[in-house]
């Protein structure tokens, strides 16, 4: 095993070699090269770990859409915190959704009105629970990307074979592939390449993402977590953009395979079907997210407990700017001031892993 | 939240494994990594193993960086 110091030396060798290289590129192209971490995780690492700090004026690295609370439209929030409203329902949610800020309070109020909300920490932990309190209605707050989708799928097997009839799942789950596209064919933002989210990759494989190279000409780079898997990663999205090489690199490979998890994405299909999915400042993107099949209707919580939509409320908040790249969060007017990770508007600054929240805490100047 | 955490796996009973992550054990699914032995390290998310680690590979990428450090780099892919 390597010593932490041995990672600390080999880290800022890394970081100096990847300088050097940013430097050679703005020789070459006259610009900084701009690169999108694409998953909330690496938004989250890159500022904890200073590494983004570190490269300021020698890499733009811009955060993309990858946190599935900050790209969930108001709508969809509004609507998961209105099941709380119905009798005789426990709520289960993942942690990051307690305090999301819809039009009229959150899960965490909804609580302390003395509504039934539970964090957990596995969709299965719901199935369990539902099978404890067979008199309650047990609805999963299902939100996630392709790594989390096997997980909710995971949670309906086990309800399918207890026959867990008081088990359902509220779906609003997204999809990596169709985002990606959305942002190169907008070209709202100038990219020299993507950071590639490690665990959606363990679970689509490299070959998911080779679209980028043959279709759109860009080169991305599937990373790791560490400093020294996202250091590792950007050297060699640099090298490919000095050699102006459209590759799709997998430099995760202690984790990620070139297929992905076959058995993952056969238990995704089974129960799931592609489904238009509105995001966050974008709209409705088709075939953008995952849903139930119709025969397995008994387990969709939205034909079971239907919830008439609502107009949001309108916020001065720009998270649907923020997730698409286009402006950085401390140019949102409510940024720090009526927005903080203690009195959070937008979900960006309520994720742990949201880029407001990231800013606030990591990048802020004093 | 796609995030994972390493864990190594103690013990497997059908299903499920007992796993170890940094130092506090729990149970996880096993259903999307059928193919886990006991000592396999994976990476566990909301409750179930996702992937086996590779440790070859793992090692490999630091034995890359350590070239990289002692070389420094000509500027050449090694892919």
């Amino acid at each position: 095993m390597l010593e932490v110091t041995d990672h600390s030396t080999l880290s800022q060798m890394l970081l100096q070699e990847v300088k050097t290289l940013a430097d050679r590129f703005q020789q070459t192209f006259g610009r900084i090269p701009s690169f999108m971490e694409v998953c909330g995780s690496h938004t989250m690492a890159l500022a904890r770990t200073g590494v983004k700090k570190a490269l300021e004026g020698y890499v733009r690295l811009i955060s993309g859409p990858g946190c599935p609370v900050c790209v969930t439209d108001q709508v969809t929030i509004d609507a998961m915190i209105s099941l709380t409203d119905g009798v005789n329902r426990i709520i289960c949610t993942f942690g990051d959704m307690v305090r999301v800020l819809g039009s009229y309070g959150t899960l965490m109020q909804a609580k302390t009105e003395g509504k039934d909300v539970r964090v957990v920490y596995s969709p299965v932990d719901a199935v369990r629970i539902a099978e404890q309190h067979p008199h309650q209605e047990v609805i999963f707050l299902g939100i996630g990307f392709e790594t989390t989708i096997p997980i909710l799928a995971a949670a309906v097997k086990e309800a399918e074979e207890k026959q867990v009839r008081n088990f359902s799942m509220w779906m609003s789950t997204k999809l990596v592939e169709p985002i990606l596209r959305q942002l190169l064919h907008d070209g709202e933002v100038a990219l020299d390449g993507f950071l590639l989210p490690g665990h959606v990759s363990m679970v689509m494989g490299r070959k998911h993402f080779e679209f980028l190279a043959t279709e759109y000409n860009i080169p991305a780079v599937i990373s790791g977590f560490e400093a020294l898997d996202m250091l590792s990663a950007l050297r060699h999205l640099l090298l490919l953009s000095l050699e102006q090489r459209a590759v799709v690199l997998n430099d995760y490979k202690s984790v990620v395979t070139e297929q992905g998890n076959v058995q993952a994405k056969y238990w995704m299909n089974h129960y799931f079907t592609l489904c238009d999915e509105a995001w966050r400042g974008i709209g409705v993107i088709f075939d953008s997210g995952m849903d139930f099949k119709s025969e397995y209707n008994q387990f969709n919580a939205k034909v079971k407990f239907p919830i008439p939509t609502r107009e949001p409320r309108r916020t001065k908040c720009r998270c649907g700017e923020v997730i698409r790249g286009l402006i950085d969060p401390p140019q949102c007017a409510l940024f720090g001031r009526a927005c903080t990770p203690l009195n959070p508007i937008g979900p960006c600054m309520v994720s742990s892993e949201g880029s407001c929240a990231a800013y606030y805490q990591y990048m802020r100047e004093e | 939240m796609c995030v994972g955490v390493p864990a190594k796996v103690l013990h497997i009973e059908s299903f499920s494994a007992l796993v170890d992550v940094m130092g506090s054990q729990m149970n996880v699914g096993i259903i999307f990594v059928p193919e886990v032995k006991i000592g396999d390290y994976v990476i566990v998310h909301a409750g179930q193993a996702m992937s086996i680690i590779d440790e070859q590979y793992a090692q490999e990428s630091l034995e890359e960086w350590r070239k990289l450090v002692d070389a420094r780099s000509d500027g050449s892919l090694n892919t």
